[in-house]
């Protein structure tokens, strides 16, 4: 058993990872830094955010506005405080993100462009072409390697965190390469682990989205929030899940049904192609239901019109929308229209955090998709995520590196170390014969989520997939391990990843089954009204002992009262 | 085509055998799947053990290149239909070290990244407040290209230099240096070049163009060391100067 120990240790090396790190090691020089995580950084899925983020830069814009846009996006879930405090933050991430050599797209006149994007009332989306996450994350690896005092274990599995009291103080991890344990002690810790998309069927997320740090997190006694609140992007690839970008729309794309309408008019007239995630993925299912989606190999879908922007706008704006309609679906966005429906993209919800990132746990942060601050409340309007990975990532990192430089010294118990490894060696590794394999049940957890938790919902839905959920619990206890070996044995990772995302769909179907209200992400079918009387509120779930318990915690409003979310 | 293709995968498992082995799997055919696919197929129905990389299926994030029918690509976006062939091959990387199956070590690769300084480098730092550098779009352009890497790997399996001389900097670590070398914001280009013109740098690339062909993002590393040649000879040559003849 090896044992490591450093002053903060961050697990996820995405944006939110990489930026806490980086905030962290320039504030303090002698901090000593680790970021874990189960992939190289450059691998991580910041890599496949295309269109762009957004900050206030230019002059008829104000941050009132984007707060305000923020709110009314979110179906004024989001706390106002967090939303002030985020626009707020938000521009000078983008100017530090230039100096450090980020190749944000210029106007002529050699200033960072801003583009068009769903839900927000002005210009304010920068983006480097439609490259944005992978440019954001090179440019962040690049520069963390810079500091000495940032160091990494790339392609270890964080597999638990260890408490003393009220603090965490350790974490369990499996290095890939050898198949060893260690024991990490750490004076803070930062989850950055991204969401969970791949707990549904059909999402735009990479295969490595499975919910570790929040189930983590979960299951060493933090809550877990607004996770009933699951993004759907309007437009992603059928079969594949592939994503093609909000920017698409916000250069000028058109939705079209099988008609060829431009069936937007009569869901979101004022804002058609630009309006919020939520209301035009459901607008989407319904043209689908309504017999009005053109009939496709992977089942309907509608029609992502691109043929009027012209070669200039797709080849300077939207390459990788083309580099991937012509890869993967064969067409040529300049003549042809894209095939697209709705795909599970983002998670609204998140491991509780106050606005430093830090969770209800002492020495423990999150940020990113991790976390739930909560700017982003029932729907995240496009393009604020990858801010909200840089301005909370970079909060993070220096509450949590002040924290460790002040916290008192600690050191995990070897027995923490030693039950997990019988937890992985002897119960997994070690069993002889298993039940179900670990893609069988993955594959039924996927078709769950995605017929039972989709974007439309109701109790009788919801109920069955508790049903469901219990009964792959119980399965997944037996689960068969085939590949006995400690080297890169992926196939126990991929158990680990499960036993991560049957955590976080537990959570999120039980918060999901108690809001009976329809909120932004959250349309229930059976309570098709928002409820502010009773529901104007955060939902929190605690891990208890017979299952998740529920509670609710107030809104935040400073300036903007809820009203009718119309555009 | 066939509704069934052979995927033969050159095994490597360190704890059952001490050499690599061919294992064969009969895997379901589709016109619109990728090499990715028949993996993650054997993974999920066939053996649990096989051992790869992926994550964003999308050609972005760079994880899952093999050598596909002997040549180094991204799984994920290699149709298996291109290849035109009953049987398969597919196998790990060439040139590194084999860790299981078909994931190889990355740490000499890492290192060499860290190697070329990728990050800007200015004798003083303007302050946030005072916004950001001004760049036209056509100086963007000069370095663009180049800053597109997904860190692949493809390109070293694919330079023959690199499989001679293993301490060769080697091609995309090169191209990233490039990348901020010609960056107007940056003023690390001589700190950068000094670190490229030893004897395992610039001039170890003999300009087969290999990376170049093989790179599924069209980065063209070649292009990119053959321009940093020139200011590399005109600095290795200063060097040799007295102080008095440098500039």
């Amino acid at each position: 058993m090896e044992r490591f120990s450093h002053d903060l240790v961050i697990v996820g090396g995405g944006a939110a990872g990489l930026r806490a790190a980086i905030a962290a090691a320039e504030e303090s020089p002698h901090l000593d830094i680790v970021i874990i995580s189960k992939v190289y950084p450059m691998r991580s899925h910041t890599v496949s955010a295309e269109g762009g983020l957004a900050a206030v830069l230019r002059d008829y814009d104000t941050l009132d506005l984007h707060a305000f846009d923020t709110v009314k996006g979110s179906d004024f879930l989001a706390d106002q405080d967090a939303v002030e405090l985020f626009t707020r933050e938000a521009p000078k991430e983008i100017i530090q993100l230039e100096h450090w050599g980020c190749p944000w797209s210029r106007d002529p006149d050699g200033r960072i462009a801003v583009r068009a994007f769903g839900g927000m009332s002005v210009k304010r989306t920068i983006f480097a072409a439609d490259k944005v996450g992978f440019h954001l994350l090179h440019t962040l690896f690049q520069h963390s390697l810079k500091y000495d005092n940032i160091q990494r274990l790339d392609e270890w599995f964080v597999t638990s965190l260890v408490r003393e009291g009220q603090r965490v103080i350790g974490a369990t991890a499996l290095d890939l390469r050898t198949g060893t344990m260690a024991g990490l002690t750490g004076k803070a810790f930062i989850l950055t682990t991204g969401g969970a998309g791949r707990a549904f069927q059909f999402t735009t997320n990479g295969m490595i989205k499975t919910g570790d740090g929040m189930a983590m997190a979960y299951r060493a006694g933090a809550p877990l929030k607004d996770m009933e609140f699951v993004q759907f992007h309007p437009t992603a690839l059928p079969g594949t899940g592939i994503l093609i970008t909000e920017a698409s729309r916000g250069e000028g794309g058109y939705l079209r049904n099988a008609d060829g309408d431009r069936f937007l008019k009569s869901y979101v007239p004022g804002k058609m192609e630009l309006g919020p995630r939520d209301l035009l993925s459901r607008a989407i299912m319904t043209e689908i239901r309504e017999g009005r989606g053109i009939e496709g190999p992977y089942g309907p879908h509608v029609h992502l019109d691109l043929t009027h922007l012209g070669r200039k706008v797709l080849s300077e704006r939207l390459p990788m929308v083309t580099e991937l309609a012509e890869k993967y679906v064969g067409i040529n966005p300049e003549e042809e229209s894209i095939p697209v429906r709705p795909g599970v993209h983002y998670m609204m919800g998140g491991v509780h955090t106050d606005a430093t990132g830090q969770t209800s746990l002492a020495g423990l942060y999150a940020a990113g998709e991790t976390a739930c601050v909560s700017i982003n409340g029932a729907n995240r309007l496009g393009s604020n995520s990858l801010t909200e990975c840089l301005v909370f990532g970079a909060r993070a990192g220096l509450a949590a590196g002040r924290y460790a430089r002040q916290a008192s010294e600690v050191e995990l118990p070897t027995e923490a170390v030693q039950a997990e490894e019988a937890r992985l060696y002897d119960d997994l590794l070690g069993r002889e014969r298993g039940g179900r394999g670990v893609a069988e049940i993955r594959e039924e957890l996927q078709t769950t989520m995605e017929d039972h938790v989709g974007i439309s919902r109701d109790a009788a839905s919801l109920s069955e997939a508790t049903k469901v959920l219990a009964r792959l619990k119980g399965s997944f206890e037996k689960v068969e391990v085939a590949d006995k070996d400690r080297v890169f044995n992926t196939e126990l990772t991929s158990v680990l990843e499960l036993e991560s995302m049957l955590t976080v769909a537990e959570a999120i179907v039980h918060s999901a089954l108690r809001r009976t209200e329809t909120r932004g992400a959250h349309f229930r079918t059976d309570f098709p009204e928002r409820d502010d009387e009773n529901f104007l509120a955060h939902t929190v779930v605690t891990q208890g002992e017979t299952g998740p318990e529920i509670e609710y915690l107030p809104v935040t409003i400073t300036r903007w009262k809820p009203e009718a979310r119309v555009y | 085509m066939a509704d069934e293709i052979i995927l033969r995968v050159t095994r490597y498992r360190p704890e059952q055998s001490p050499l690599p082995f061919h294992e064969d799997f009969a895997v379901p055919f589709r016109n619109d799947m990728m090499v990715l696919d028949a993996l993650a197929y054997v993974k999920d129905h066939m053996d649990g053990s096989l051992a790869f990389r992926w994550s964003c299926r999308m050609g972005i994030c760079g994880s899952c290149g093999a050598s596909v029918e002997g040549t180094p690509r991204l799984t994920c976006s290699t149709f298996l239909h291109e290849i035109r062939k009953p049987i398969v091959r597919v196998g790990p990387l060439g040139h590194f070290p084999v860790i299981k199956d078909l994931v190889v070590d990355m740490d000499d690769f890492m290192r060499k990244l860290q190697q070329v300084m990728p990050w800007i480098i200015r004798e003083s730092e303007k302050p946030l407040e005072r916004g950001e550098y001004s760049q036209l779009p056509e100086q963007v352009e000069l370095y663009r290209q180049q800053s597109l890497c997904i860190n692949c790997m493809i390109c070293y399996a694919g330079c023959p230099v690199y499989g001679l001389e293993p301490e060769f900097i080697g091609p995309a670590a090169l191209a990233l240096a490039y990348r901020y070398n010609v960056d107007t914001r940056d003023h690390g280009s001589k700190e950068r070049l000094a670190r490229l013109i030893g004897r395992t740098g610039l001039w170890e690339c003999t300009y087969v163009g290999e990376c170049s062909v093989v790179c599924p993002k069209n980065v063209d590393p070649a292009g990119a060391i053959q321009r940093l040649k020139a200011p590399g000879a005109i600095q290795a040559i200063q060097i040799l100067l007295p102080p008095i003849l440098r500039r």
